[in-house]
């Protein structure tokens, strides 16, 4: 009985990928937009921030704040005062990536060794030299991991954003609406979503490995 | 049964437009009447089943968390692979995964309890092996030198000395499957996501009961942060002389 819904749901993929693509794309969109402007804000504050060794309790703050907020409410607060529209997830998106970014990208500055950062001083670099040519580079392992982490949860979490009942609000849409697509479409829209953050977590540990190896001291 | 949703019998009343105060029918962000009067029908019974599923969740997965880390701290070839597990099973959305145990367990409260404490297993695994780890040689030293058996040095050595970096974690699993247990109320009625999807598939959502149950939500987060902070600054007396 389960696992002909499985079997089912398996071949509801192949029967409905245009479907599928498009609100997998959808879903995309809404993510990646959300984090791109979630980094847009909260790597400058973090990366300062950790610069100064200022703002400790700021940092961890936020980021468990963050992690207090039930998402599916801040999408509602937004829809209920902005109206339903994509700007309107994207921004409860951004709300929701921020932590991360901002959280990591403190912790990967503040905790470069402060003998290289006083060697960088002394050799007469400009404090920005010294951000952007010996901290951020240094940090960069440590800060792809939190893009990793806000990555996957705004993926996650645009899903949710269909279900709130957004227009071209992707795979979530499908997980809506069962009376529509079945209990099939429904499973194989929550494969495609599993597919698509394991995806994402995939890549940029891929990226994040690479940081960390050119980083690391040549013996 | 094509349908998946559960029909919200006995569940939240939701006002008639028109009929409530004015309060409620310009659908402000906070109607205290409605709060005064759904306490006891709607929020407090929410509440007390988020509670409770919150403590069956993390006390489940601190059990599992605490063997498979026993296994991993013993056996360190396996800890790559527990890890690894560990992180897979993170990174699957709830959404997803809720839907997909739908079609195994049904529409119980254990469809949402399975993935919450496979949720809760990434960040308690990690703290606990690292906790564990973090224990410095000399000390260990010290105690084989003092006459200690492993068993020994294990519960009065190191497991006192893991605890903050234990109970860290605890306090993050705790605060994660308070915020991620209302996503589940999307399949199941049950906990203080309840109300939250109701106020949402109102036409115009119900600003109110949005408001005070997603508000009930981050206020327990922060109270049992709150409470295991306590907790932890009480197990690990010696950490306030410094």
């Amino acid at each position: 009985m389960v696992t002909s819904l499985f079997i089912n749901a398996l071949q509801f993929i192949p029967d409905n990928i245009s479907l599928l693509l498009q609100k997998a794309l959808e879903t995309a969109e809404l993510a990646f937009t959300a984090l791109g402007i979630a980094i847009v804000i909260a790597l400058p504050i973090g990366l300062w921030l950790g610069h100064k060794h200022r703002g400790l309790t700021l940092a961890l703050g936020v980021s468990s704040f963050g992690r207090a907020l039930p998402t599916i409410a801040l999408i509602g607060v937004f829809i209920a005062w902005l109206g339903v529209g994509f700007w309107n997830v994207t921004a409860a998106l951004v709300v929701l990536g921020i932590p991360p970014v901002l959280t990591n990208s403190y912790a990967a500055v503040d905790g470069v060794d402060r003998d290289v950062v006083e060697a960088a001083r002394g050799m007469g670099l400009t404090e920005r030299q010294i951000v952007t040519g010996v901290e951020l580079p240094l940090g960069l392992p440590l800060l792809i991991a939190g893009i990793r982490n806000a990555a996957v949860f705004v993926v996650a979490t645009a899903t949710i954003a269909g279900i709130a009942g957004v227009e071209h609000g992707g795979l979530g849409q499908i997980m809506a609406n069962s009376v529509t697509y079945g209990q099939d479409g429904v499973l194989a829209a929550a494969f495609v979503v599993a597919a698509m953050a394991l995806l994402t977590n995939f890549a940029l540990g891929l990226a994040q490995h690479a940081a960390s190896r050119r980083m690391a001291p040549r013996a | 049964m094509s349908d998946l949703r559960v029909a919200s019998g006995g569940g939240p009343v939701i006002p008639k437009f028109g009929q409530g105060t004015a309060c409620l029918r310009h659908n402000h962000w906070f109607c205290p009447s409605w709060v005064h009067e759904h306490w006891g029908d709607t929020l407090q019974p929410a509440l007390i089943q988020h509670i409770k599923l919150t403590i069956v969740v993390v006390g489940v997965g601190f059990v599992i968390a605490f063997l498979l880390a026993l296994i991993g701290f013993r056996y360190r070839r396996l800890h790559p692979v527990l890890g690894a597990g560990s992180d897979v099973l993170y990174t699957l959305p709830s959404l997803a995964l809720f839907a997909i145990l739908v079609s195994i367990t049904g529409l119980e409260v254990i469809t949402i309890a399975i993935p919450l404490v496979l949720y809760t297993l990434f960040v308690l695994y990690r703290n606990i092996v690292e906790g564990l780890r973090s224990v410095p040689a000399e000390v260990l030293e010290s105690a084989r030198g003092m006459g200690l058996t492993r068993r020994q040095t294990f519960t009065q050595v190191e497991l006192p000395l893991a605890t903050p970096a234990i109970m860290a974690g605890v306090r993050i699993a705790t605060v994660s499957t308070i915020s991620i247990a209302t996503i589940g109320a999307f399949f199941i009625n049950y906990g203080l996501g309840s109300p939250i999807f109701n106020a949402i598939e109102e036409p115009d959502i119900f600003r109110t009961e949005l408001v005070a149950a997603g508000g009930l939500a981050i206020l327990l987060a922060l109270a049992a942060d709150g409470l295991l902070a306590l907790l932890q600054r009480s197990l690990t007396p010696w950490s306030r002389l410094r």
